[in-house]
């Protein structure tokens, strides 16, 4: 059975008086452990895709389930990363990854117990006491998944994380990834405006359309794994790269109907 | 002077090198204007003593420093300077703690509900504006003479204040921060306790220094009023029977409770903010 099913789920916001469509019905079905990427113009409803399954928004129609059982407008099924960090800028970064368990109701020393191996076998060890400000953005973004993964939960929603990181660290941050993954097995959905990154994370990519968004295409990423830097130079990472490019090129928005493309039902 | 070679670092640097050391210059000002102040301030009392002995000032109204310690000394051996200090610190601080903390708890309540804040903002805009000096004398009536009233006086001075600190904190919580810990899972109680308390700190300790003045001249005003302790009545009793000293001896020690508290809520503000940059 399919880990996340996202089953013909759409969101309308009014905007003067006009009902104005984000995302058209989607259809999506997640198998455990798969690392999924989707990519698609700005603006086309890939966060308000990952607000409703993260159930911060609710969907207009459609309901989504993880395991069967219905998600649908609740928090606190899955992890959800952005690209912000957003630590808590007053705590260290040992207090802000035990954030989800003292939520839970977990003492803070009990928490810290848990949270101290893995900051220090995840690249953190030496921070704990830091606030996070002192650190890197790229040091940040691992407290940020760090927290997620002490959160424990299946599956992660990651919004273009490393977008505000240099080239270098990027890559760093994306190998760190992979180890993670696949050390714990989670399911991913990942957003991402870099077309090597969805092909150098994912299992799965799928290609949006402009706004109002929908499922272009599903491309499978048939690379092996363990990936690392020369995968990138394989002919086929290369073919699917241009795949990808020329698909992206179809959606890019005509400039003389530039902030036009959106479906108005009227209100 | 001898250059110490960094262990393990660097050779050591040839003797007569130019080596930068920003934390010695900064030393050097913070020393320099320690002592500059100190002069200064010496200067002026030198002065003041001078020019009242020699007659360039009257000294009936400008007394003088030596003056004032002797009637000071005088008042606290013979007559009730401490206890009236106590009395005035007492008001202060007890209506300065009260106001803040009410205040805060006022401003930080606006937080959970939309229509409750809107409906009651222009009410704290117009509760601001009441000069509430003004209203001194109802409150003296309402409280009485005693302690309770300079306390309540305090308290208004300051509580309004406070409030408005809290809720331009509210204003200000980065609303992805909620967002964050929403999807995590969390409650609003959550989101109040870890989120929006610690993030509107930096703007309520940005108002102690003020409304600890603000409680002190609302003490004062209502020692003013009508009292029978505390340096305000001191300072008006001596006012009545034309002992000038004694007016100057009250404005002194108010002085210094003044800086005194001034100090204090410095240490406060430090302590709330232990671990934290400064809002700017
Ligand atoms: N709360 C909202 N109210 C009105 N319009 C919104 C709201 N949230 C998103 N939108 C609109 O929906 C569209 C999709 O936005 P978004 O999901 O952020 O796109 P993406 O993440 O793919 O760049 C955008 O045109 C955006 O302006
Ligand atoms: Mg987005």
């Amino acid at each position: 059975m399919s880990e996340l099913a996202i089953n013909h789920c759409s969101k309308y916001f009014k905007k003067d008086a006009i009902n104005f469509c984000a995302v058209q019905p989607i259809t999506m079905h997640v198998e455990s452990g798969q690392f999924i990427s989707i990519i698609g113009p700005s603006g086309c409803g890939k966060s308000t895709l990952f607000n409703m399954i993260a159930g911060l928004e609710r969907p207009s129609e459609g309901e989504i389930t993880l395991s069967g059982m219905p998600i649908t407008g609740e928090t606190g099924h899955v992890g959800y990363m952005l690209q912000k960090d957003l630590l808590l800028p007053w705590r260290t970064i040992l207090d802000n990854v035990i954030i989800a368990l003292e939520i839970r109701g977990m003492s803070r020393k009990e928490a810290r117990q848990r949270a101290i191996p893995m900051l220090q076998k995840y690249g953190l060890g030496g921070f704990e006491r830091d606030h996070p400000d002192a650190l890197s953005g790229g040091m940040r973004q691992r407290a940020g998944l760090i927290r997620t993964l002490l959160d424990d939960k299946q599956v992660i929603l990651f919004d273009e994380p490393f977008g505000a990181l240099d080239a270098q660290t990027r890559l760093q941050m994306q190998n760190w990834l992979l180890k993670i993954w696949n050390e714990f097995k989670k399911t991913v959905l990942f957003v991402t405006h870099d077309i090597d990154e969805a092909i150098y994370l994912s299992d799965e990519i799928y290609v949006f359309t402009k706004r109002p968004g929908r499922i272009k295409a599903k491309v499978q990423v048939d690379l092996a794994r363990p990936r690392n830097e020369t995968t990138m130079m394989e002919a086929r990472f290369l073919q699917l790269k241009r795949e990808l490019l020329l698909m992206l090129n179809e959606e890019r928005p005509h400039p003389e109907f530039d902030g036009n493309e959106g479906d108005a039902h009227g209100g | 002077m001898k250059v110490m070679p960094m262990a393990g670092k660097t050779k050591a640097p040839s003797p007569g090198l130019f080596i930068e050391d920003r934390s010695r210059r900064a030393k050097r000002i913070r020393r320099r204007a320690i002592i500059g102040q100190m002069a200064i301030g010496l200067l002026i009392l030198v002065l003041w003593e001078g020019c009242t002995r020699f007659g360039w000032l009257d000294s009936y109204y400008w007394s003088s420093p030596s003056t004032i310690v002797r009637v000071g000394w005088q008042a606290v051996v013979h007559g009730s300077l401490l206890s009236d200090l106590a009395y005035t610190s007492g008001a202060t601080i007890l209506g300065f703690i009260a106001g803040t903390l009410i205040g805060s708890a006022i401003g930080l309540s606006f937080w959970w509900s939309e229509l409750y804040s809107r409906i009651t903002e222009p009410y704290m805009i117009a509760i601001n504006a009441i000069p509430k000096l003004a209203l001194a004398p109802v409150l003296v009536i309402m409280f009485g003479i005693g302690f309770d009233s300079k306390v309540v006086l305090a308290f208004l001075m300051t509580v309004i204040v406070a409030a408005i600190a809290a809720y331009s904190g509210v204003c200000n919580i980065d609303k992805d921060l909620e967002k964050m810990l929403i999807s995590l899972g969390a409650k609003r109680h959550h989101v109040f306790l870890k989120v929006v308390v610690p993030s509107s700190i930096p703007w309520m300790v940005s108002t102690l220094k003020i409304n600890i003045s603000l409680a002190l001249a609302g003490t004062i005003v209502g020692e003013f009023i009508s009292s029978r302790q505390g340096i305000g009545r001191m300072i008006l009793y001596a006012g009545q029977v034309l002992d000038i000293d004694l007016v100057w001896v009250g404005v002194v020690v108010l002085s210094f409770l003044s800086i005194v508290m001034y100090l204090g809520t410095v240490w406060l503000e430090r302590l709330l903010m232990r671990g934290r940059t400064p809002k700017s």
